[in-house]
């Protein structure tokens, strides 16, 4: 939270080819918390290799005279009044969850500290 | 090697355990370089991008919406008193205030529903500052930047049983609320300067109206980011991030703590393990926290739903002049009016304490209204920070001229230190003013006929002090004046008595 520096590409790119590695393909799953086989980690890696390829284009073109931008739109200062809406209701919003106990949602069993 | 084998270290004996001294120098010539990041949330009615009321202690899960729930389709609206709350503290640390924009931080936690938080990332609305801490020294601010908070998991339910088994409960009535990170450069010296720091912060984020600085809540969290290093060195050792220090106690104790670990290790040769540590209240200790095999990747991105946020000179100008006085100034300005209605050239010393106390309650209101009247600084000062301060909530909404009123009342000899004590009490404790409630209580200054009876009762009762106290020993005074206080229930003034005894003693 503290510690900003440029955001990072997942995984990554090795330098020759930009063949996106079956590792980084696993990376990028084990960040996504998918469980994945070896044979769809090809299929995976093929595929996100070909989203890479297809951003290289964009990245082709000359932006040097353009600014960077966090955003799309000509917009800033998009705000809200500080006014209380209501909120859901609690049994409603519960309901939905798959346990629930003492008014709160009921998770597996936290290990550690938050991230 | 452990911290007791003794070893040659630069040519010379090491002690067993290095001794650390107060100011958080160790005496074989160690120092400590803290950091210090505070999590302040925000007062705003309502959480940073949705209508949900940001109020704490309310029933579980009762401020919940599918913003801060994160459900499909929803979408984030900055709140705009967070924005200006934020530019508060950025001014009041003399920080730039910039452009900025919102990344997401990717997590996978209960303690937040999208599976992100959003958080200021490289483009911090306030950058760059300073905060002076009343012994004189300076230190920076690298940054100060909105984010949002997670939710509150906890692994007990309602009826006390421990859910360590299997479950974990999570409430997302924090999920959403608006905090801003206060992030110091590492100038912090010893855990006293830490201590100083966050008090300093504290009143600060008070002083702006942006927090209500209460760590026993939670609304100002701090961690520590502490290493060591040889005093004259300006290599910056292997840092250790210690969290969970509730309160400023901790904060100096886990310092000390951490401090002493460290010095230990290298001391016997060994090396810093840089890692996040947990505060143990209970032990005294820090304690490293389970470590994950691989660091965390947050993939941070700039937030798609949220436009940047760019504050324009006049949005700067009008916070700026909508700040009131912080803390240094107004203890400050007391002290000067302290000082200038003082007989003395100088305020004692022990003054300073309480014109700090004073302040940190937002009494200051009270003080000037009893000096401004003519009261004794020290006496106003004294009412101020003890008796008022016992009651502080009640005390910051206390009439300024009943207070006044009431010192000039003791002041006068019209009531007692006592009396006077026990009205305060009462107007803390139920309104009203002094006058009345002196009345209601009986409290009628005692006549100058009735006091002097009541000391000629007193001498006359004890023979032998009273041949003691003529003789000289002056410490009988105060053994009269307990006599004719218990005579009259607290109704004369001490000052009179003494004045009487000396005058019968001729
Ligand atoms: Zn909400």
């Amino acid at each position: 939270m503290s510690d900003p520096g440029k955001p990072s590409v997942p995984g990554g790119s090795s330098g020759e080819s930009r063949r996106l590695s079956r590792s980084d393909a696993a990376y990028v799953a084990r960040l996504a918390r998918l469980d994945i086989s070896d044979e769809e980690l090809d299929l995976y890696a093929d595929q996100l290799e070909a989203v890479l390829d297809y951003a290289a284009e964009v990245d082709s073109v000359d932006t040097t005279a353009v600014a960077p931008m966090a955003h799309p739109l000509p917009l800033v200062n998009v705000l809200r009044p500080d006014e209380p809406a209501d909120s859901l209701d609690r049994d409603e919003v519960l309901a939905q969850a798959p346990a629930s106990e003492d008014g709160r949602f009921m998770v597996p069993r936290i290990l550690g500290e938050a991230p | 090697m452990g911290p007791d084998d003794p070893l040659e270290l630069d040519g010379r004996p090491a002690p067993g355990r290095a001794e650390i001294s107060e100011a958080g120098v160790t005496l074989d010539g160690w120092e400590a370089v803290v950091g210090l990041e505070v999590h302040c949330e925000l007062k705003t009615a309502t959480k940073l991008f949705c209508g949900c009321r940001n109020s704490f202690g309310d029933e579980p899960n009762t401020n919940i919406c599918p913003v801060c729930l994160g459900l499909p389709g929803s979408l984030p609206v900055l709140n705009a008193a967070a924005v200006e709350m934020a530019m508060r503290i950025g001014t009041a640390l003399n920080c730039d205030i910039r452009p900025s924009s919102f990344h997401r931080k990717n997590y996978f936690y209960p303690d937040m529903p999208k599976d992100y938080q959003i958080s200021q990332y490289d483009e911090p609305i306030n950058v760059g500052g300073w905060l002076d801490l009343p012994d004189g020294s300076r230190v920076g601010i690298v940054r100060a930047h909105i984010e949002e908070d997670t939710g509150k998991t906890t692994h007990l339910g309602a009826s006390g049983r421990i859910h360590g088994a299997s479950s974990s409960l999570v409430d997302y009535n924090r999920a959403g609320v608006p905090l801003v990170e206060i992030v110091s450069e590492p100038d912090i010296r010893s855990a006293e300067q830490a201590r100083a720091y966050a008090a300093e912060l504290r009143g600060i984020l008070v002083a702006t109206g942006a927090s209500d600085g209460r760590m026993e809540e939670g609304s100002m969290r701090v961690d520590a980011n502490v290493s060591v290093r040889r005093v004259g060195s300006d290599r910056l050792g292997t840092r250790c991030e210690v969290k969970n220090l509730n309160s400023l106690r901790s904060l100096g104790r886990a310092i000390e703590y951490e401090m002493r670990r460290q010095v230990d290790i290298l001391a016997s040769g060994g090396s810093v393990a840089q890692e996040t540590r947990h505060f143990d209240e209970v032990k005294g200790m820090t304690v490293a926290m389970r470590s994950k095999e691989e660091a965390f990747d947050y993939r941070y991105f700039p937030e798609p739903d949220l436009v940047p946020l760019a504050p324009d000179d006049s949005w700067r100008t009008r916070v700026a002049a909508s700040l009131g006085e912080m803390p240094a100034a107004r203890r400050a300005r007391l002290v000067e009016l302290a000082a200038n209605a003082s007989s003395g050239p100088h305020l004692e010393a022990s003054l300073s304490n309480q014109v700090a106390t004073v302040v940190d309650l937002g009494l200051d209101d009270l003080v000037v209204a009893a000096i401004s009247a003519g009261i004794d600084p020290s006496l106003a000062l004294a009412r101020a920070a003890n008796e008022a301060a016992a009651n502080a909530e009640a005390a910051s909404g206390l009439d300024p001229s009943a207070f006044a009123t009431l010192l000039g009342m003791e002041a006068g000899g019209k009531l007692s230190a006592t009396q006077a004590k026990a009205v305060l009490a009462e107007m803390l404790a139920h309104g009203g003013d002094p006058e009345t409630i002196a009345r209601a209580k009986g409290f009628e200054a005692l006549g100058d006929d009735e006091l002097a009876r009541a000391v000629r009762e007193a001498v006359s009762a004890n023979p032998a002090e009273w041949e003691r106290y003529q003789a000289g020993e002056e410490k009988l005074a105060q053994f009269f004046v307990g006599q004719v206080m218990k005579a009259t229930r607290g109704r004369a003034d001490g000052k009179a008595v003494v004045a009487e005894l000396g005058r019968l003693r001729g």
